[in-house]
Protein backbone atom coordinates (compact mmCIF):
# COMPACT_ATOMS: atom_id res chain seq x y z
CA UNK A 1 0.00 0.00 0.00
CA UNK A 2 1.52 3.17 -1.18
CA UNK A 3 0.67 6.50 0.60
CA UNK A 4 -0.81 8.98 -2.35
CA UNK A 5 -1.72 12.21 -0.79
CA UNK A 6 -3.77 13.67 1.84
CA UNK A 7 -7.34 13.51 0.62
CA UNK A 8 -7.72 17.69 1.18
CA UNK A 9 -5.21 17.86 -2.00
CA UNK A 10 -7.83 15.53 -3.71
CA UNK A 11 -10.71 18.07 -4.13
CA UNK A 12 -14.07 16.22 -5.99
CA UNK A 13 -13.44 16.65 -9.80
CA UNK A 14 -9.71 16.63 -9.13
CA UNK A 15 -6.72 14.20 -10.51
CA UNK A 16 -3.84 13.40 -8.67
CA UNK A 17 -0.72 11.98 -10.35
CA UNK A 18 1.40 9.80 -8.35
CA UNK A 19 5.04 9.57 -9.92
CA UNK A 20 5.65 6.26 -9.35
CA UNK A 21 6.91 4.07 -12.23
CA UNK A 22 4.70 3.19 -14.09
CA UNK A 23 2.91 6.49 -12.63
CA UNK A 24 -0.89 6.25 -10.98
CA UNK A 25 -3.70 8.60 -11.43
CA UNK A 26 -6.16 9.61 -8.61
CA UNK A 27 -9.62 10.88 -9.34
CA UNK A 28 -12.16 11.44 -6.99
CA UNK A 29 -15.41 12.39 -8.85
CA UNK A 30 -18.34 14.77 -8.39
CA UNK A 31 -19.90 11.87 -6.81
CA UNK A 32 -17.29 11.37 -3.73
CA UNK A 33 -15.37 8.15 -4.96
CA UNK A 34 -11.84 7.77 -5.34
CA UNK A 35 -10.48 5.21 -7.79
CA UNK A 36 -6.80 5.01 -9.38
CA UNK A 37 -5.88 3.63 -12.44
CA UNK A 38 -2.43 3.97 -14.22
CA UNK A 39 -1.69 7.41 -15.49
CA UNK A 40 -0.12 6.41 -19.21
CA UNK A 41 -3.24 6.31 -22.01
CA UNK A 42 -2.59 2.95 -23.22
CA UNK A 43 -3.11 4.53 -27.00
CA UNK A 44 0.20 7.24 -26.65
CA UNK A 45 2.37 8.51 -24.34
CA UNK A 46 -0.54 11.04 -22.57
CA UNK A 47 -1.32 11.75 -18.89
CA UNK A 48 -4.70 10.12 -18.13
CA UNK A 49 -4.91 12.65 -15.00
CA UNK A 50 -4.54 15.99 -17.23
CA UNK A 51 -8.01 14.20 -19.11
CA UNK A 52 -11.34 15.09 -19.02
CA UNK A 53 -12.82 13.84 -16.02
CA UNK A 54 -17.20 13.23 -16.12
CA UNK A 55 -19.11 10.58 -13.85
CA UNK A 56 -16.55 7.62 -13.74
CA UNK A 57 -15.35 7.87 -16.68
CA UNK A 58 -11.91 9.91 -17.97
CA UNK A 59 -11.99 11.16 -21.24
CA UNK A 60 -8.09 10.99 -22.76
CA UNK A 61 -6.78 14.68 -23.02
CA UNK A 62 -5.10 13.88 -26.55
CA UNK A 63 -7.13 11.60 -28.81
CA UNK A 64 -10.34 11.26 -26.52
CA UNK A 65 -10.69 7.46 -25.90
CA UNK A 66 -12.38 7.40 -22.87
CA UNK A 67 -11.74 4.93 -19.73
CA UNK A 68 -14.29 3.60 -17.03
CA UNK A 69 -12.51 4.19 -13.69
CA UNK A 70 -14.26 1.46 -12.04
CA UNK A 71 -12.89 -1.06 -14.84
CA UNK A 72 -10.18 0.48 -16.71
CA UNK A 73 -12.13 -0.59 -19.93
CA UNK A 74 -11.62 1.90 -23.05
CA UNK A 75 -15.25 2.69 -24.68
CA UNK A 76 -13.73 3.64 -28.21
CA UNK A 77 -10.76 4.30 -30.38
CA UNK A 78 -7.86 5.01 -30.51
CA UNK A 79 -7.17 3.25 -27.44
CA UNK A 80 -7.96 -0.37 -27.65
CA UNK A 81 -6.98 -1.95 -24.31
CA UNK A 82 -8.07 -1.54 -21.04
CA UNK A 83 -6.28 0.56 -18.58
CA UNK A 84 -5.23 -1.09 -15.29
CA UNK A 85 -7.26 -0.26 -12.30
CA UNK A 86 -5.57 -0.19 -8.74
CA UNK A 87 -7.58 -0.65 -5.56
CA UNK A 88 -7.78 2.67 -3.40
CA UNK A 89 -8.04 2.74 0.56
CA UNK A 90 -8.70 6.01 2.41
CA UNK A 91 -7.64 6.10 6.14
CA UNK A 92 -7.57 9.30 8.74
CA UNK A 93 -7.38 11.53 5.87
CA UNK A 94 -5.02 10.58 3.84
CA UNK A 95 -5.14 8.44 0.31
CA UNK A 96 -3.33 4.65 -0.13
CA UNK A 97 -3.02 3.10 -3.58
CA UNK A 98 -2.56 -0.75 -3.69
CA UNK A 99 -0.99 -0.95 -6.93
CA UNK A 100 -2.51 -4.00 -9.13
CA UNK A 101 -0.18 -7.00 -9.71
CA UNK A 102 -1.19 -7.25 -13.59
CA UNK A 103 0.83 -6.46 -16.12
CA UNK A 104 0.23 -2.73 -17.47
CA UNK A 105 -1.15 -1.90 -21.10
CA UNK A 106 1.77 0.32 -21.97
CA UNK A 107 1.44 2.42 -25.19
CA UNK A 108 4.01 1.37 -27.88
CA UNK A 109 7.58 2.64 -27.82
CA UNK A 110 7.07 2.86 -23.60
CA UNK A 111 8.46 0.02 -22.25
CA UNK A 112 6.77 -0.95 -18.78
CA UNK A 113 9.33 0.48 -16.07
CA UNK A 114 10.44 3.73 -18.40
CA UNK A 115 7.32 5.48 -18.55
CA UNK B 1 -34.59 0.04 -41.94
CA UNK B 2 -33.38 -3.23 -42.60
CA UNK B 3 -30.09 -2.78 -44.46
CA UNK B 4 -27.52 0.08 -44.25
CA UNK B 5 -24.46 0.65 -46.83
CA UNK B 6 -21.31 2.52 -45.54
CA UNK B 7 -18.73 3.86 -48.08
CA UNK B 8 -15.42 4.07 -46.74
CA UNK B 9 -14.12 1.58 -44.59
CA UNK B 10 -12.12 4.47 -42.29
CA UNK B 11 -12.73 6.46 -39.11
CA UNK B 12 -15.86 8.07 -40.20
CA UNK B 13 -16.91 4.61 -41.83
CA UNK B 14 -16.55 2.71 -38.44
CA UNK B 15 -17.30 4.99 -36.06
CA UNK B 16 -20.73 5.14 -37.74
CA UNK B 17 -20.79 1.73 -38.35
CA UNK B 18 -20.43 1.20 -34.96
CA UNK B 19 -22.87 3.69 -33.46
CA UNK B 20 -25.28 2.23 -35.81
CA UNK B 21 -24.93 -1.02 -34.08
CA UNK B 22 -24.75 0.58 -30.99
CA UNK B 23 -28.19 2.41 -31.73
CA UNK B 24 -29.80 -0.58 -32.04
CA UNK B 25 -29.21 -1.51 -35.54
CA UNK B 26 -29.25 -5.11 -36.02
CA UNK B 27 -29.81 -5.18 -40.12
CA UNK B 28 -27.92 -6.37 -42.73
CA UNK B 29 -24.37 -3.71 -42.78
CA UNK B 30 -22.26 -3.75 -45.55
CA UNK B 31 -19.23 -1.53 -45.45
CA UNK B 32 -17.38 -0.65 -48.66
CA UNK B 33 -13.79 0.34 -48.86
CA UNK B 34 -11.11 1.26 -51.62
CA UNK B 35 -8.12 0.21 -49.39
CA UNK B 36 -7.33 -3.60 -48.65
CA UNK B 37 -6.55 -2.53 -45.29
CA UNK B 38 -8.70 -3.12 -42.39
CA UNK B 39 -9.65 0.55 -40.76
CA UNK B 40 -6.54 1.86 -39.56
CA UNK B 41 -5.19 5.16 -38.03
CA UNK B 42 -3.70 7.56 -39.99
CA UNK B 43 -2.68 10.29 -37.59
CA UNK B 44 0.82 8.68 -36.78
CA UNK B 45 1.30 8.30 -40.67
CA UNK B 46 2.83 11.39 -40.06
CA UNK B 47 4.07 11.07 -36.63
CA UNK B 48 5.04 7.92 -34.52
CA UNK B 49 4.98 5.04 -37.49
CA UNK B 50 6.85 7.46 -39.82
CA UNK B 51 9.39 7.74 -36.87
CA UNK B 52 9.17 3.88 -36.72
CA UNK B 53 7.79 4.11 -33.10
CA UNK B 54 4.84 2.21 -34.27
CA UNK B 55 3.59 -0.90 -36.03
CA UNK B 56 1.60 -1.21 -38.50
CA UNK B 57 -0.74 -3.43 -36.05
CA UNK B 58 -0.73 -0.79 -33.54
CA UNK B 59 -2.28 1.70 -36.47
CA UNK B 60 -5.48 -0.91 -36.24
CA UNK B 61 -8.49 0.69 -35.44
CA UNK B 62 -10.73 -1.96 -34.53
CA UNK B 63 -9.99 -3.86 -31.41
CA UNK B 64 -8.83 -7.65 -31.56
CA UNK B 65 -12.47 -9.15 -30.56
CA UNK B 66 -14.89 -6.47 -31.80
CA UNK B 67 -17.41 -8.12 -34.40
CA UNK B 68 -19.74 -5.67 -35.61
CA UNK B 69 -21.67 -8.41 -37.57
CA UNK B 70 -20.51 -6.19 -40.72
CA UNK B 71 -20.12 -7.84 -44.24
CA UNK B 72 -16.65 -6.44 -45.78
CA UNK B 73 -16.47 -5.43 -49.00
CA UNK B 74 -12.98 -4.07 -48.86
CA UNK B 75 -10.89 -3.77 -52.07
CA UNK B 76 -13.88 -2.27 -53.92
CA UNK B 77 -14.39 1.48 -55.02
CA UNK B 78 -18.01 2.91 -54.81
CA UNK B 79 -18.14 4.47 -58.37
CA UNK B 80 -21.97 5.74 -58.36
CA UNK B 81 -25.35 6.05 -56.47
CA UNK B 82 -28.19 5.22 -57.91
CA UNK B 83 -30.93 7.54 -55.90
CA UNK B 84 -33.97 5.91 -57.60
CA UNK B 85 -33.45 2.40 -55.67
CA UNK B 86 -30.81 3.80 -53.45
CA UNK B 87 -27.72 1.84 -54.86
CA UNK B 88 -24.16 1.39 -54.67
CA UNK B 89 -22.34 1.06 -57.68
CA UNK B 90 -19.06 -0.64 -57.26
CA UNK B 91 -15.81 -1.01 -59.62
CA UNK B 92 -16.29 -4.35 -59.94
CA UNK B 93 -19.29 -4.58 -61.64
CA UNK B 94 -21.32 -5.35 -58.46
CA UNK B 95 -23.61 -3.49 -56.70
CA UNK B 96 -25.39 -2.72 -52.79
CA UNK B 97 -28.72 -2.00 -52.50
CA UNK B 98 -29.48 -0.53 -49.16
CA UNK B 99 -32.63 1.48 -47.28
CA UNK B 100 -29.65 3.68 -45.84
CA UNK B 101 -26.37 4.86 -46.98
CA UNK B 102 -23.39 6.43 -45.38
CA UNK B 103 -21.03 8.53 -47.08
CA UNK B 104 -17.84 8.10 -45.55
CA UNK B 105 -14.96 8.06 -48.36
CA UNK B 106 -13.19 11.05 -46.86
CA UNK B 107 -10.51 13.17 -48.93
CA UNK B 108 -7.24 12.71 -51.06
CA UNK B 109 -3.95 14.50 -50.65
CA UNK B 110 -4.18 17.39 -53.42
CA UNK B 111 -1.25 16.87 -55.66
CA UNK B 112 0.94 18.77 -57.90
CA UNK B 113 -0.24 19.50 -61.29
CA UNK B 114 2.37 17.70 -63.46
CA UNK B 115 4.41 16.99 -60.77
CA UNK B 116 4.02 13.40 -61.49
CA UNK B 117 6.09 10.24 -62.63
CA UNK B 118 9.38 11.60 -60.44
CA UNK B 119 10.75 9.56 -58.32
CA UNK B 120 11.09 10.43 -54.93
CA UNK B 121 7.75 12.46 -54.97
CA UNK B 122 5.58 11.34 -52.14
CA UNK B 123 2.07 12.94 -50.98
CA UNK B 124 1.20 11.30 -47.59
CA UNK B 125 -2.65 10.28 -46.34
CA UNK B 126 -2.87 6.51 -46.92
CA UNK B 127 -0.97 3.72 -45.19
CA UNK B 128 1.03 2.73 -48.09
CA UNK B 129 2.06 6.40 -48.99
CA UNK B 130 3.53 6.01 -45.71
CA UNK B 131 5.85 2.95 -45.92
CA UNK B 132 6.72 4.44 -49.26
CA UNK B 133 7.75 7.92 -47.89
CA UNK B 134 9.38 5.89 -44.76
CA UNK B 135 11.55 3.74 -47.18
CA UNK B 136 12.64 7.15 -48.57
CA UNK B 137 13.91 8.98 -45.45
CA UNK B 138 17.28 7.98 -45.39
CA UNK B 139 19.28 9.77 -42.83
CA UNK B 140 21.45 12.63 -44.57
CA UNK B 141 19.11 13.10 -47.86
CA UNK B 142 17.66 16.32 -48.71
CA UNK B 143 14.04 16.68 -48.14
CA UNK B 144 11.79 19.34 -49.58
CA UNK B 145 8.48 19.59 -47.90
CA UNK B 146 6.24 21.85 -50.16
CA UNK B 147 3.52 22.93 -48.03
CA UNK B 148 4.09 24.37 -44.37
CA UNK B 149 0.71 22.70 -43.14
CA UNK B 150 0.12 20.30 -40.06
CA UNK B 151 0.71 17.57 -42.30
CA UNK B 152 3.59 18.98 -43.80
CA UNK B 153 4.77 20.32 -40.64
CA UNK B 154 4.83 16.80 -38.73
CA UNK B 155 6.91 15.31 -42.01
CA UNK B 156 9.64 18.05 -41.17
CA UNK B 157 9.41 17.17 -37.75
CA UNK B 158 10.19 13.56 -38.11
CA UNK B 159 12.42 13.80 -41.39
CA UNK B 160 14.78 15.94 -39.58
CA UNK B 161 14.36 13.68 -36.14
CA UNK B 162 15.67 10.66 -38.86
CA UNK B 163 18.56 12.98 -39.65
CA UNK B 164 17.67 14.42 -42.93
CA UNK B 165 17.97 17.97 -43.71
CA UNK B 166 14.39 19.21 -44.70
CA UNK B 167 13.30 22.58 -46.26
CA UNK B 168 9.93 23.61 -45.68
CA UNK B 169 8.30 26.09 -48.76
CA UNK B 170 4.82 27.65 -48.11
CA UNK B 171 2.97 29.69 -50.59
CA UNK B 172 0.97 31.92 -47.98
CA UNK B 173 3.11 34.22 -46.41
CA UNK B 174 2.62 32.86 -42.93
CA UNK B 175 2.08 29.13 -42.35
CA UNK B 176 -1.48 27.82 -40.59
CA UNK B 177 -2.78 31.37 -40.49
CA UNK B 178 -5.96 29.84 -41.94
CA UNK B 179 -6.54 27.65 -38.80
CA UNK B 180 -4.49 29.48 -36.15
CA UNK B 181 -4.57 33.32 -37.21
CA UNK B 182 -1.56 34.99 -38.71
CA UNK B 183 -0.15 35.82 -34.90
CA UNK B 184 -0.35 31.75 -33.26
CA UNK B 185 0.40 30.84 -36.95
CA UNK B 186 4.12 32.03 -37.21
CA UNK B 187 4.76 31.46 -33.27
CA UNK B 188 3.75 27.50 -34.37
CA UNK B 189 5.82 28.22 -37.36
CA UNK B 190 8.70 29.20 -35.85
CA UNK B 191 9.14 25.40 -34.12
CA UNK B 192 11.01 24.34 -37.61
CA UNK B 193 13.62 27.17 -37.04
CA UNK B 194 13.94 26.01 -33.69
CA UNK B 195 14.97 22.32 -34.39
CA UNK B 196 17.25 23.77 -37.82
CA UNK B 197 14.44 23.10 -40.58
CA UNK B 198 14.34 25.95 -43.10
CA UNK B 199 11.01 27.17 -43.66
CA UNK B 200 10.71 29.62 -47.07
CA UNK B 201 7.50 31.71 -46.57
CA UNK B 202 5.56 33.62 -49.24
CA UNK B 203 6.87 31.95 -52.32
CA UNK B 204 4.99 29.15 -54.74
CA UNK B 205 6.54 25.77 -56.30
CA UNK B 206 6.82 26.17 -60.00
CA UNK B 207 7.58 22.67 -61.07
CA UNK B 208 9.89 20.14 -59.83
CA UNK B 209 13.40 19.24 -61.45
CA UNK B 210 14.28 16.27 -62.38
CA UNK B 211 17.77 14.55 -63.84
CA UNK B 212 17.60 14.69 -67.50
CA UNK B 213 14.20 16.14 -67.44
CA UNK B 214 14.12 19.59 -66.81
CA UNK B 215 11.51 21.02 -65.17
CA UNK B 216 8.98 18.21 -64.67
CA UNK B 217 5.70 20.58 -63.78
CA UNK B 218 5.54 23.75 -66.10
CA UNK B 219 2.20 24.62 -64.12
CA UNK B 220 2.30 27.07 -61.30
CA UNK B 221 1.16 24.86 -58.29
CA UNK B 222 0.09 27.99 -56.56
CA UNK B 223 -3.58 27.35 -58.16
CA UNK B 224 -3.75 24.10 -55.39
CA UNK B 225 -1.85 25.33 -52.86
CA UNK B 226 -4.97 26.62 -50.81
CA UNK B 227 -6.41 24.44 -48.06
CA UNK B 228 -9.24 25.62 -47.04
CA UNK B 229 -9.04 29.40 -45.73
CA UNK B 230 -5.29 29.58 -46.77
CA UNK B 231 -5.20 32.15 -49.21
CA UNK B 232 -1.92 33.11 -51.70
CA UNK B 233 -0.49 36.59 -51.16
CA UNK B 234 1.04 37.37 -54.72
CA UNK B 235 4.60 38.90 -55.24
CA UNK B 236 5.27 38.22 -51.30
CA UNK B 237 8.78 37.87 -51.11
CA UNK B 238 10.99 35.23 -49.14
CA UNK B 239 12.18 35.97 -46.15
CA UNK B 240 15.30 38.35 -46.41
CA UNK B 241 18.76 37.28 -46.80
CA UNK B 242 17.64 34.02 -48.21
CA UNK B 243 18.40 33.85 -52.04
CA UNK B 244 20.19 30.96 -53.96
CA UNK B 245 19.72 27.86 -51.79
CA UNK B 246 21.57 25.39 -53.98
CA UNK B 247 24.20 23.89 -51.85
CA UNK B 248 23.03 25.45 -48.81
CA UNK B 249 24.54 24.39 -45.92
CA UNK B 250 23.31 21.38 -44.02
CA UNK B 251 21.47 22.57 -40.42
CA UNK B 252 23.88 21.99 -37.14
CA UNK B 253 24.09 18.59 -36.59
CA UNK B 254 23.05 17.01 -40.13
CA UNK B 255 25.51 15.14 -40.63
CA UNK B 256 26.34 14.49 -44.89
CA UNK B 257 26.11 11.00 -44.95
CA UNK B 258 27.87 9.08 -47.51
CA UNK B 259 25.94 7.41 -49.85
CA UNK B 260 22.74 8.76 -48.15
CA UNK B 261 22.08 10.63 -51.76
CA UNK B 262 19.06 8.75 -53.35
CA UNK B 263 19.94 6.92 -56.76
CA UNK B 264 20.55 8.86 -59.67
CA UNK B 265 18.61 8.27 -62.31
CA UNK B 266 16.42 10.07 -65.17
CA UNK B 267 13.31 10.07 -63.43
CA UNK B 268 14.39 10.71 -60.24
CA UNK B 269 13.90 14.47 -58.52
CA UNK B 270 16.67 16.38 -58.07
CA UNK B 271 14.60 19.47 -56.61
CA UNK B 272 11.96 22.38 -56.65
CA UNK B 273 12.32 25.17 -59.01
CA UNK B 274 10.17 28.38 -56.88
CA UNK B 275 8.17 31.34 -58.77
CA UNK B 276 11.25 33.19 -58.21
CA UNK B 277 13.62 30.98 -59.40
CA UNK B 278 15.18 29.67 -56.76
CA UNK B 279 16.10 26.10 -57.17
CA UNK B 280 15.90 23.97 -53.76
CA UNK B 281 18.13 21.02 -54.37
CA UNK B 282 16.15 17.92 -53.16
CA UNK B 283 16.56 13.67 -52.82
CA UNK B 284 12.84 13.52 -51.51
CA UNK B 285 9.92 15.81 -51.89
CA UNK B 286 6.67 15.49 -50.39
CA UNK B 287 3.77 17.80 -51.31
CA UNK B 288 1.53 18.70 -48.58
CA UNK B 289 -0.90 21.24 -50.25
CA UNK B 290 -3.88 20.21 -48.65
CA UNK B 291 -6.49 17.55 -49.26
CA UNK B 292 -9.72 17.07 -51.47
CA UNK B 293 -12.94 15.47 -50.69
CA UNK B 294 -13.62 12.31 -52.54
CA UNK B 295 -17.03 12.66 -54.12
CA UNK B 296 -16.62 12.76 -57.91
CA UNK B 297 -18.62 9.64 -57.56
CA UNK B 298 -21.99 11.02 -56.06
CA UNK B 299 -21.66 13.50 -59.07
CA UNK B 300 -25.24 13.47 -61.08
CA UNK B 301 -26.75 11.81 -58.03
CA UNK B 302 -28.72 14.74 -56.70
CA UNK B 303 -26.30 15.95 -54.28
CA UNK B 304 -25.14 18.75 -53.05
CA UNK B 305 -21.56 18.95 -53.93
CA UNK B 306 -19.65 22.40 -52.62
CA UNK B 307 -16.17 21.58 -51.29
CA UNK B 308 -17.51 18.25 -49.88
CA UNK B 309 -21.07 16.63 -49.62
CA UNK B 310 -23.33 19.57 -48.34
CA UNK B 311 -24.96 18.19 -45.18
CA UNK B 312 -27.81 19.70 -42.52
CA UNK B 313 -26.74 19.81 -38.84
CA UNK B 314 -27.56 16.33 -38.05
CA UNK B 315 -25.46 14.86 -41.59
CA UNK B 316 -28.40 14.61 -43.72
CA UNK B 317 -27.90 15.22 -47.48
CA UNK B 318 -30.05 16.50 -50.16
CA UNK B 319 -30.94 12.59 -50.68
CA UNK B 320 -33.36 10.65 -48.64
CA UNK B 321 -31.84 8.43 -46.71
CA UNK B 322 -28.50 9.05 -47.29
CA UNK B 323 -26.12 10.74 -44.58
CA UNK B 324 -22.02 11.79 -44.96
CA UNK B 325 -19.77 11.74 -41.93
CA UNK B 326 -15.95 12.38 -41.69
CA UNK B 327 -13.59 14.40 -44.30
CA UNK B 328 -15.61 14.16 -47.32
CA UNK B 329 -18.49 15.73 -45.57
CA UNK B 330 -19.38 19.67 -44.97
CA UNK B 331 -22.12 20.18 -42.44
CA UNK B 332 -23.91 23.05 -41.48
CA UNK B 333 -22.28 24.63 -38.23
CA UNK B 334 -24.91 26.37 -36.20
CA UNK B 335 -21.52 28.39 -34.32
CA UNK B 336 -20.84 29.64 -37.53
CA UNK B 337 -23.75 29.86 -39.54
CA UNK B 338 -22.83 28.34 -42.59
CA UNK B 339 -21.26 24.98 -44.14
CA UNK B 340 -17.51 23.92 -43.86
CA UNK B 341 -16.14 21.02 -44.24
CA UNK B 342 -14.08 19.64 -40.80
CA UNK B 343 -10.76 17.84 -41.72
CA UNK B 344 -10.56 16.33 -37.84
CA UNK B 345 -9.61 13.31 -36.30
CA UNK B 346 -12.53 13.84 -33.35
CA UNK B 347 -15.04 15.04 -35.89
CA UNK B 348 -14.39 11.74 -38.05
CA UNK B 349 -15.03 9.70 -34.79
CA UNK B 350 -18.04 11.73 -33.04
CA UNK B 351 -20.37 13.01 -35.59
CA UNK B 352 -21.23 9.55 -37.28
CA UNK B 353 -23.35 9.29 -33.92
CA UNK B 354 -25.29 12.30 -34.83
CA UNK B 355 -25.85 10.97 -38.30
CA UNK B 356 -26.86 7.61 -37.14
CA UNK B 357 -29.57 9.32 -35.68
CA UNK B 358 -30.66 11.30 -37.97
CA UNK B 359 -30.53 8.46 -40.51
CA UNK B 360 -32.46 5.65 -38.00
CA UNK B 361 -34.70 8.09 -36.99
CA UNK B 362 -35.26 9.11 -41.10
CA UNK B 363 -34.16 13.20 -39.24
CA UNK B 364 -36.69 13.04 -36.93
CA UNK B 365 -34.45 13.34 -34.05
CA UNK B 366 -32.49 16.36 -33.76
CA UNK B 367 -29.14 16.14 -32.99
CA UNK B 368 -27.26 17.51 -30.12
CA UNK B 369 -25.13 20.62 -30.59
CA UNK B 370 -21.91 19.85 -31.83
CA UNK B 371 -19.07 19.96 -29.92
CA UNK B 372 -16.57 22.82 -30.67
CA UNK B 373 -13.77 21.36 -33.57
CA UNK B 374 -10.95 20.41 -31.96
CA UNK B 375 -7.50 18.81 -33.38
CA UNK B 376 -4.20 18.30 -32.08
CA UNK B 377 -0.66 17.85 -33.97
CA UNK B 378 2.86 16.74 -32.49
CA UNK B 379 5.73 18.88 -34.09
CA UNK B 380 9.42 18.54 -32.54
CA UNK B 381 7.94 16.81 -29.41
CA UNK B 382 5.35 19.25 -28.61
CA UNK B 383 1.80 18.72 -28.43
CA UNK B 384 -0.01 21.15 -30.31
CA UNK B 385 -3.86 21.65 -29.45
CA UNK B 386 -6.18 23.62 -30.73
CA UNK B 387 -9.82 23.99 -29.99
CA UNK B 388 -12.91 26.44 -31.40
CA UNK B 389 -12.55 28.56 -34.84
CA UNK B 390 -10.52 31.66 -35.35
CA UNK B 391 -11.08 34.37 -38.01
CA UNK B 392 -9.29 36.77 -38.78
CA UNK B 393 -9.82 40.10 -36.22
CA UNK B 394 -10.22 37.77 -32.79
CA UNK B 395 -7.51 39.42 -30.25
CA UNK B 396 -5.61 36.62 -28.83
CA UNK B 397 -3.99 36.57 -25.21
CA UNK B 398 -1.41 34.59 -24.19
CA UNK B 399 -2.96 33.37 -20.29
CA UNK B 400 -0.84 30.85 -19.48
CA UNK B 401 3.23 30.41 -20.02
CA UNK B 402 5.56 32.17 -22.04
CA UNK B 403 5.60 31.95 -26.16
CA UNK B 404 9.10 32.36 -26.14
CA UNK B 405 9.49 28.88 -23.83
CA UNK B 406 6.85 27.24 -26.38
CA UNK B 407 4.90 26.33 -23.95
CA UNK B 408 1.68 28.52 -23.19
CA UNK B 409 -1.92 28.87 -24.01
CA UNK B 410 -3.34 31.66 -26.03
CA UNK B 411 -7.30 32.44 -25.93
CA UNK B 412 -9.03 33.94 -28.76
CA UNK B 413 -11.29 36.27 -28.21
CA UNK B 414 -14.32 37.66 -30.24
CA UNK B 415 -15.91 40.84 -28.55
CA UNK B 416 -14.66 39.61 -25.21
CA UNK B 417 -15.80 36.35 -25.40
CA UNK B 418 -13.81 33.23 -25.69
CA UNK B 419 -14.14 31.87 -28.58
CA UNK B 420 -10.71 29.03 -29.57
CA UNK B 421 -7.88 27.86 -27.36
CA UNK B 422 -4.31 27.24 -28.52
CA UNK B 423 -1.78 25.32 -26.39
CA UNK B 424 1.40 24.38 -26.85
CA UNK B 425 2.76 21.88 -23.96
CA UNK B 426 -0.28 23.04 -22.01
CA UNK B 427 -2.33 19.03 -21.52
CA UNK B 428 -3.99 19.85 -18.76
CA UNK B 429 -5.19 23.55 -18.80
CA UNK B 430 -6.13 22.66 -22.13
CA UNK B 431 -8.33 20.19 -21.20
CA UNK B 432 -10.32 22.87 -18.80
CA UNK B 433 -10.72 25.39 -21.27
CA UNK B 434 -11.91 22.60 -23.71
CA UNK B 435 -14.75 21.57 -21.34
CA UNK B 436 -15.52 25.18 -20.68
CA UNK B 437 -15.89 26.59 -24.61
CA UNK B 438 -18.07 22.85 -24.63
CA UNK B 439 -19.96 23.73 -21.67
CA UNK B 440 -21.32 26.51 -23.13
CA UNK B 441 -24.34 25.88 -25.55
CA UNK B 442 -23.03 26.14 -29.35
CA UNK B 443 -26.08 28.07 -30.56
CA UNK B 444 -26.33 31.68 -30.71
CA UNK B 445 -23.35 34.23 -30.00
CA UNK B 446 -25.76 35.61 -27.38
CA UNK B 447 -26.13 32.96 -24.95
CA UNK B 448 -22.46 32.12 -25.47
CA UNK B 449 -21.95 35.67 -24.07
CA UNK B 450 -24.10 35.43 -21.32
CA UNK B 451 -22.93 32.14 -19.73
CA UNK B 452 -19.09 32.84 -20.15
C1 LIG C 1 -0.87 11.89 -42.35
C2 LIG C 1 -2.09 12.40 -41.64
C3 LIG C 1 -1.97 12.93 -40.36
C4 LIG C 1 -3.10 13.42 -39.69
N1 LIG C 1 -2.93 13.91 -38.43
C5 LIG C 1 -4.00 14.41 -37.76
C6 LIG C 1 -3.85 14.95 -36.45
O1 LIG C 1 -2.75 14.97 -35.88
N2 LIG C 1 -4.96 15.43 -35.82
C7 LIG C 1 -6.19 15.43 -36.41
O2 LIG C 1 -7.17 15.89 -35.82
N3 LIG C 1 -6.37 14.90 -37.65
C8 LIG C 1 -5.30 14.40 -38.35
N4 LIG C 1 -5.47 13.89 -39.61
C9 LIG C 1 -6.82 13.90 -40.21
C10 LIG C 1 -7.61 12.63 -39.90
O3 LIG C 1 -6.84 11.50 -40.10
C11 LIG C 1 -8.84 12.61 -40.79
O4 LIG C 1 -9.67 13.67 -40.36
C12 LIG C 1 -9.62 11.30 -40.73
O5 LIG C 1 -8.84 10.24 -41.22
C13 LIG C 1 -10.91 11.40 -41.52
O6 LIG C 1 -11.54 10.15 -41.54
P1 LIG C 1 -12.55 9.74 -42.71
O7 LIG C 1 -12.96 8.36 -42.38
O8 LIG C 1 -13.54 10.80 -42.90
O9 LIG C 1 -11.69 9.79 -44.05
P2 LIG C 1 -10.45 8.92 -44.52
O10 LIG C 1 -9.63 8.55 -43.35
O11 LIG C 1 -9.84 9.67 -45.63
O12 LIG C 1 -11.09 7.57 -45.08
C14 LIG C 1 -11.88 7.48 -46.22
C15 LIG C 1 -11.80 6.06 -46.73
O13 LIG C 1 -12.72 5.92 -47.81
C16 LIG C 1 -12.09 5.23 -48.88
N5 LIG C 1 -12.73 5.62 -50.14
C17 LIG C 1 -12.57 6.80 -50.81
N6 LIG C 1 -13.34 6.81 -51.93
C18 LIG C 1 -13.99 5.63 -51.95
C19 LIG C 1 -14.93 5.05 -52.85
N7 LIG C 1 -15.36 5.70 -53.93
N8 LIG C 1 -15.39 3.80 -52.57
C20 LIG C 1 -14.98 3.14 -51.46
N9 LIG C 1 -14.10 3.65 -50.58
C21 LIG C 1 -13.61 4.87 -50.81
C22 LIG C 1 -10.65 5.67 -48.78
O14 LIG C 1 -9.81 4.76 -49.46
C23 LIG C 1 -10.44 5.71 -47.28
O15 LIG C 1 -10.04 4.44 -46.80
C24 LIG C 1 -4.36 13.39 -40.32
C25 LIG C 1 -4.48 12.87 -41.61
C26 LIG C 1 -3.38 12.38 -42.27
C27 LIG C 1 -3.52 11.83 -43.67
S1 LIG D 1 -3.09 9.09 -26.18
FE1 LIG D 1 -4.93 8.59 -25.24
S2 LIG D 1 -6.28 8.28 -26.87
FE2 LIG D 1 -4.40 8.76 -27.81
Amino acid sequence: MIPACPLAALPRGEAYRLDVEPPIALFHTEDGEIYAIDDTCTHQDASLADGWLEGCEVECPLHASRFDLRTGRVDAPPAKLPVRTHRVVVEDGTVYVVPSEEPPNLPPGIRAGTA
Amino acid sequence: MRSIAVVGASLAGLSAARALRGQGFEGRLTLIGTESHRPYDRPPLSKEFLAGRMSEADLALEADDEDLGAEWRLGATATGLDPSDRRVLLDDGTSVRADGIVVATGASARTLPGGGGLGGVHTLRSLDDARALRSDLVKGRRLVVIGAGFIGAEVASTARDLGLDVTVVETAPTPFAGALGAEMGAVVASLHGDHGVRLICGVGVRGLLGAGRGLAGTDRADGVQRSEGAGRVDGASGPEGVDRVEGARAPEGVDRVEGARAPEGADRVEGALLDDDRILPADVVLVGIGARPNVEWLAGAGFQLTNGVVCDAGGATGVPGVVAVGDCAAWFDPAMGYHHRVEHWTGALRRPAAAAVTLLSGGATAPDPPSSPYFWSDQYGMKIQFVGHARPGDTVTVEEGDVADRSFLAVYRRQDRPVAVLSLNQVRLFTRWRRRLDAVPNRTDSTLRSEL
